[in-house]
């Protein structure tokens, strides 16, 4: 330890430790203390269990539960019942011997359709959300970090003439299309090279004047994104497109980003007049570099915790599609067109309408108390020493 | 300082009439208004001043650092080993931060990213300008910290900058500044957020430092006790204009400006002892408004009425000492 002595102040006793605590006790020993917190983590691994599970035990040729299986001598049965295993053929039995969940109104499993309606919503849940904050998290620290640049004349007319070239392109007017295509790109080109000199000899400088600021354009884009009904919105596009989870999930992530980015640009406002972002840019570090790597992580704690909450309005937002017939396709199931399929039997087998309300009721209580938890195991000033 | 160090002709970093404006919605704040400055190498450089009278921002242009809009410069030129860094594109001036010149800040704490550990934080300041092994990179921090007198590198490169103390995370800082083997360091009041002892030991740490590494240290302060510790040379700032230069023993012994003199009277010593202290009546200016002539004369007990009218010019008194003041001389 001692091989030369380091400098005069080396004199610095070395003092008795403080024990330390492992990175995962500092961060969730807070966790640790918010009951329902513990609760709606447990409940969100018991459903991701379940939605793996249930992708692996409902597909494939010969499923162990096979949720298309129509057995319509046994239709609507209540939970518990007992197959009556005379009229089955013998692969039509139902794998656990008893219909737990019991059947809906063509005689299928709905335990087996719960199953596999578990993953569509798992995935609807994370990927829509993870689009969401992607974009959010893009376009907010893009309006946070750069707000006060301007977007100049030229480059508005450049942006409109790539735009229109590509319109015109996929009309099929070609030679329209392309000229004015390559004609934006020049543009966009010049007028790189003009703001990178500094001397501008690219350009007139009325073209360069500023017409609004990078922040305005990002934030009323915002404003009239939260404008649309986005259900209505979602419903308008899911008509248009076919219909299938994927775009779905899409829709759903691109109508659900405006919360993120107006959460990241706030606290990208303050984070950017902080000493430590100076004193990143003193010591040379990009800009880029800044954002995501300096900036990122301070401003991630509450967009992580909107991001649960967010998973709970996408798993409703499908329910809600699939309810309505907009959804996923009939023959795979998902819990919104269980959901939706039982309406019409509510009093003959109730349970056909309950039994995906409540777990879709519980699925996203989880993620709501999920949430909260982790609002308090991210904040460093709750954080124990 | 005992040795008068010979300066080399070229200096490393030259400052020459450098403008700094601050555009504002109908007013334009003059903070740096025609301030000169030379640091040669291997030398202490004290830009001594109240606060609001452009010390800081005459050093952040230094690192192409202040922040735009609002402000911009407007005049001058900066020579850094005699390349004007104010015609460097972002590419050029990124390479020279951290690289070439440093720059510490006043407050350890906000000045550490909280959700990085120090050695990330300091491996970052390597890692940047230099393409290092991840082992390697974290030997050259903990050297660096045992440089910085820090107990127990190996096991502070895992803490939280909130887990430090004050004067640790100002080493940290120090090291942070130092990764690269500046040529010049800009250390903006870095002493003046810790307590007296820590001071001291920080004031220390910065001399050994330099004497090792021989780099230029532009040291930003308003504190004249920490100037007199340390500097070779000292540049009294007065309303975005530089009034007096001279090294320590001619500012401090044989003051030549009123705002030098009434800076120095009010430090308080023994003879001072049960007195009432010096204070110069007033403030500083508003940089958006200031006086016309010498910026300092609605605050100066010696002013006459030329004062009023023109800008002093630069008296030479000999020996690199100057100052602004024609009345005084």
């Amino acid at each position: 330890m001692v091989e030369e002595t380091l400098t005069e102040n080396s004199e610095i006793l070395e003092g008795p430790q403080a024990p330390r605590q492992s990175w995962f006790h500092e961060r969730f020993g807070q966790f640790n203390q918010n009951r329902l917190a513990i609760v709606g983590l447990v409940i969100f691994l018991a459903f991701f269990i379940t939605a793996v599970a249930g992708v692996v035990l409902t597909s494939g040729q010969d499923p162990v539960f096979n949720p298309a299986l129509v057995r319509l001598q046994e239709k609507l049965l209540p939970p518990f019942s007992r197959p009556n295993l005379a009229t089955l053929k013998a692969h039509e039995a139902p794998t656990l011997g008893i219909y737990l969940l019991g059947t809906d109104d063509l005689g299928r499993d709905v335990f087996a359709r719960m199953l596999q309606g578990a993953w569509v919503s798992l995935t609807v849940g994370f990927v829509a959300v993870g689009i969401a904050v992607i974009v959010g998290i893009f376009l907010g620290g893009l309006a946070g970090y750069y707000g006060q640049g301007g977007v100049g004349y030229d480059q508005i007319l450049g942006f409109f003439l790539l735009l229109s070239g590509t319109i015109f392109l996929i009309l099929g007017w070609n030679k329209l299309g392309s000229g004015l295509f390559a004609v934006g790109i020049f543009i966009m080109i010049l007028s790189y090279k003009a703001r990178r000199a500094k001397q501008n000899r690219f350009m007139p400088g009325w073209l360069q004047k500023t017409a609004f600021s990078f922040d305005t354009l990002i934030m009323r884009l915002v404003d009239i994104m939260l404008c649309f009904p986005s259900f209505f919105l979602i419903l308008t596009v899911v008509a248009l497109l076919p219909a299938s989870i994927y775009n779905i999930m899409i829709v759903i992530g691109l109508t659900s980003w405006m919360g993120t980015t107006r959460f990241v640009r706030a606290e990208f406002l303050s984070l950017r007049e902080q000493d430590f972002v100076s004193a990143a840019k003193a010591l040379g570090v990009g800009n880029f570099r800044i954002i995501f790597r300096h900036m990122m992580p301070n401003a991630i704690a509450p967009v992580l915790v909107s991001a649960t909450i967010g998973i709970a309005t996408a798993i409703l937002t499908e329910a809600g599609l699939s309810f309505l017939g907009f959804g996923v396709p009939p023959p795979y199931a998902t819990w919104g067109n269980i959901l939706s399929d039982g309406k019409r039997f509510i009093f003959d087998a109730p349970w056909l309408t309950f039994i995906p309300g409540i777990a879709i009721l519980i699925v996203v209580l989880c993620f709501n108390l999920f949430g909260e938890g982790l609002k308090d195991a991210l904040n460093p000033k709750l954080r124990q020493e | 300082m005992e040795t008068e160090r010979t300066p080399s002709n070229r200096p490393l970093l030259s400052t020459q009439d450098l403008k700094v404006y601050f555009y504002g919605r109908d007013k334009i704040s003059r903070a740096v208004d025609g301030v000169s400055y030379n640091i040669h190498a291997g030398e202490t450089v004290c830009l001594v001043g109240e606060s609001g009278c452009g010390k800081t921002v005459s050093a952040l242009s230094a690192l192409g650092l202040v922040p735009s809009p609002p402000g911009k410069i407007v005049g001058g030129r900066i020579l850094f080993k005699d390349q004007d860094i104010l015609k460097f594109d972002d590419a050029a001036m990124q390479k020279l931060r951290g690289n070439q010149i440093s720059m510490v800040f006043q407050e350890p704490l906000t000045s550490l990213n909280p959700v990085f550990t120090i050695g990330d934080q300091i491996g970052e300041a390597i890692a940047t300008h230099e393409k290092i092994e991840q082992e390697a990179l974290n030997k050259r921090c903990i050297q660096l910290l045992k440089e910085m007198g820090m107990p127990s590198p190996e096991q502070r490169l895992k803490d939280y900058p909130h887990q430090l103390s004050g004067g640790q995370r100002q080493r940290v800082m120090i090291a942070m500044a130092l990764a690269c083997n500046p040529d010049l360091m800009i250390a903006d009041e870095p002493t003046t957020a810790l307590d007296v002892t820590v001071q001291a030991q920080i004031l220390n740490l910065l001399k050994s430092v330099q004497e090792r590494a021989s780099m230029s240290i532009l040291y930003i302060t308003h504190d004249l006790g920490v100037v007199s510790g340390i500097a070779d040379r000292v540049y009294v700032m007065y309303a975005g204009l530089i009034v007096e230069e001279g090294n320590t023993r001619q500012v401090f012994g044989n003051a030549a400006h009123p705002y030098t003199r009434g800076l120095l009277a009010s430090l308080p010593n023994r003879e001072k002892r049960g007195r009432r202290l010096h204070n110069i009546p007033g403030t500083v200016p508003n940089p958006a408004y200031k006086p016309e002539g010498c910026p300092f004369h609605p605050r100066c007990t010696h002013a006459v009425k030329s004062c009023k009218t023109a800008l002093p010019h630069i008296i030479d008194l000999g020996r690199g000492h100057w100052s602004r003041c024609p009345v005084l001389t």
